[in-house]
């Protein structure tokens, strides 16, 4: 056995060790591990796989968008390995390449480790999906983010193909060179149904200005935040074609929704079984990638329209015949996608919520951004919220300001005692909208007690 | 009607930490008191009569779009600014805008001067950004109350030997993480690194403000309406406390 060798089973044993003595947290211990006996760990194990390698970053969606092109590489016979519980630092893709085997590799990536892990792993397809604010306290100022990917476009175009939003202008524009030119190698998708715009811009609006020029954005459209129709009146860049684009779009609520696409293999008619006009841009970033990748295209729209929703992203379970219905919320972009779905949801009797506010390191320690969601969407449409989590009364200070009655909102900090009042007082269905170390521990309680497998089982 | 009003400068630029949380804020609790709330905008290239608002607010940007307003505010804004601060408008400049409000910010090789209306410096020194929850002791002519927020910041200030800062730091950088002050406090202006939605944190602080300027305006400081500020205080704690764990 090589020194190398040695080490790999060493933290394979360890992992192994950790998942039978029941503890959480087996998901990255192996990884772990291996990269401190190993820094350069991900080269080797990147190394030995025999296909391509696909890695997806984006600020919203990528773990869904993973498991989209997951999805299709498995309706095509195919099996990546891939670190499909959304653990997406070195660790995390070091821990998927040791514990699983496969042809290929597919690999969601925290946008801040993506220069990183891209220049150990040289994968063959990078799919960017989009750049919203987001726990600024850890990524510093998006320029800084937009800068580094960038970079790493620059430095890997000819060794590998994108699959970029077109709608993202900050996106769209890492297709270009220096000179302003197309690059080799760049598959765009995109939205084009203009009546899903939204009626005016939101507050968190995030690309005002252009990269190149500095001018300010016109858009003509927008349908998630700053994803739209746009263009610089400065230096006359502008939102290129996409070759995979939405053309019809219908949403149906938490039903899901219906898409006609136009690809480069002809068009396409989803099903998508997860809602939300953010989620038809991830399922318009997995068929780019799929097309890219050679899934045949009449594979597409059914896995698809089986698939279910990443981890905690969309769910609902029942717990004591109260259906309980879970939608992450983690940024201002995502929380006001989730704030639209629920909007269709709303009854005459009003909504029924569980919102649970943590300010963990994987959460984001600064809280402003509840400031910049939009609960004004829900004003007139909440019967009742329990605040939860470690900020929940500041929580409850947003919602009370942005118009719900004073009286519906009730703060309850912990995780389990909030919980359960409020699938006591529910009328019909209750839906509990977590930030991403609430969801863990709400993922957790509803294992005790046996409504919901654990995920990393 | 008593009526409240407010300008926001350069609101589409400096709004990076949800900023608009405290216009939200500010524009509620007046509505609850029955007081008129009047808003207004100027963004780059406008300026703005000085006699016609009574509360100015100035929020953060990112390093980009603080470089373009600098020289636009220099060139547009600093005489208005200067002459509503001499006639007692009350003024409320957070994290960027409180950097803008200076000499000037030294960004390594980059200088972008600022509007000189206080006396302090800023520099981006190597070394990690301050970073955290944040509370500190400030007494605004009622006694020594408690600020808590957020902070997030690569400059570090420095107040001339003449300023007084806006509070004294309990936990957290401050100005510049070593001599324990933070802020700045210049009659009715004051600057912060407690940035973002900090008046939601403190709702005494955004009705300290709303009676500032309505003092201004009408001649007589106001006794403000209670509310019921439950929530607010329970809001006020948790963050405190945030800070202080």
């Amino acid at each position: 056995m090589t020194a190398f060798g040695a080490k790999v089973a060493v933290a394979r044993a360890v992992g192994a060790a950790s998942r039978r003595s029941g503890r959480g947290g087996g998901t990255t211990l192996p990884g772990r591990l291996l990269l401190k006996l190993e820094p350069e760990a991900l080269r080797r194990l990147g190394a030995d796989l025999d296909g391509e390698t696909t890695i997806v970053s984006a600020t919203n969606g990528k773990t869904t968008t993973a498991g989209m092109i997951a999805a299709l590489l498995e309706a095509d016979g195919r099996r990546p390995v891939h670190n499909r519980a959304g653990s997406n630092m070195t660790w995390g893709v070091a821990t998927a390449l040791l514990e699983q085997k496969g042809q290929e590799g597919l690999f969601e990536v925290d946008e801040a480790w993506l220069s990183q892990i891209a220049s150990q792993l040289d994968p063959s397809l990078i799919v960017l999906g989009n750049l919203f604010r987001d726990q600024l306290d850890r990524y510093g100022e998006m320029e800084t983010l937009v800068d580094d990917w960038a970079r790493t476009v620059e430095a890997r175009t000819d060794r590998t193909r994108f699959v970029l939003n077109a709608d993202d202008p900050a996106i769209a524009d890492l297709g270009r060179d220096a000179g302003g030119e197309p690059r080799d190698g760049i598959a765009y998708f995109g939205i084009e149904d203009p009546s899903q715009a939204l009626p005016e811009l939101q507050h968190a609006f995030d690309a005002k200005h252009c990269r190149r020029c500095g001018h300010p954005y016109a858009y003509e459209r927008a349908f998630v935040g700053h994803l739209g129709h746009y263009s610089c009146a400065g230096c006359g860049a502008r939102r290129p074609q996409p070759t995979v684009a939405a053309t019809e779009i219908e949403l149906l609520g938490m039903e899901g929704s219906r898409v006609a696409l136009r690809t480069p293999a002809g068009p396409l008619r989803l099903e998508l079984p997860l809602p939300g006009l953010y989620n038809v841009y991830n399922a318009l970033a997995a068929v780019a990638a799929g097309l890219e990748l050679g899934v045949a295209p009449e594979r597409i729209a059914p896995a698809l329209a089986g698939m279910r929703a990443a981890f905690g992203r969309v769910e609902t379970i029942e717990v004591a015949g109260t259906p309980l219905s879970i939608l992450l919320i983690k940024n201002p972009a995502g929380a006001n996608e989730v704030l639209r779905t629920l909007r269709l949801e709303a009854g005459e009797e009003g909504l029924d919520l569980w919102i649970a506010l943590n300010d963990r390191t994987a959460d984001g320690r600064d809280v402003s951004w509840v400031w910049d969601a939009d609960f004004e969407l829900l004003d007139g449409a909440v019967r009742r919220v329990l605040c939860a989590g470690t900020r929940a009364p500041e929580l409850a200070v947003r919602l009370k300001y942005a118009g719900w009655p004073v009286e519906a909102i009730e703060v309850e900090a912990e995780i389990g005692p909030s919980l359960d009042r409020a699938l006591e007082g529910a009328g019909g269905r209750l839906f509990a909208l977590p930030t991403y170390t609430a969801l863990l521990e709400l993922r957790k309680l509803l294992a005790d007690r046996g409504h919901a497998e654990e995920f990393w089982r | 009607m008593t009526e409240l009003r407010l300008l926001a400068l350069y609101p589409e630029q400096m709004n990076i930490y949800a900023d608009r949380g405290n216009i939200v804020f500010l524009r509620r609790r007046c509505e609850w008191r029955g007081i008129g709330f009047e808003y207004a905008a100027a963004g780059p290239g406008e300026r703005f009569e000085p006699g016609s608002h009574d509360l100015i607010y100035l929020g953060g940007g990112q390093d980009r779009d603080q470089r373009a307003v600098a020289a636009d505010m220099v060139e547009t804004k600093r005489e208005a600014l200067g002459t509503a601060l001499a006639d007692g408008a009350a003024v409320l400049a957070v994290c960027g805008g409180y950097q803008l409000l200076g000499h000037s910010y030294q960004l390594g090789e980059e200088r972008l001067e600022g509007l000189g209306l206080v006396d302090l410096e800023t520099v981006r020194k190597p070394g990690p950004r301050l970073i955290g929850n944040v509370a500190i002791e400030a007494d605004l002519g009622s006694g020594k109350r408690t600020v808590a927020g957020f902070e997030n910041h690569g400059g570090r200030t420095y107040l001339g030997s003449g300023e007084q800062p806006f509070g004294r730091v309990i936990k957290g950088f401050g100005n510049n993480g070593e001599d324990g002050l933070e802020g700045v406090k210049e009659g009715n202006l004051i600057g912060t690194y407690l940035h973002g939605p900090l008046l939601p944190k403190n709702a005494w602080l955004a009705d300290h403000l709303i009676a500032t300027a309505l003092e201004r305006r009408y001649g007589t400081r106001p006794d403000l309406e209670p509310l019921n500020d439950s929530l607010e205080l329970a809001a006020h704690e948790s963050a405190r406390a945030a800070a202080l764990d």
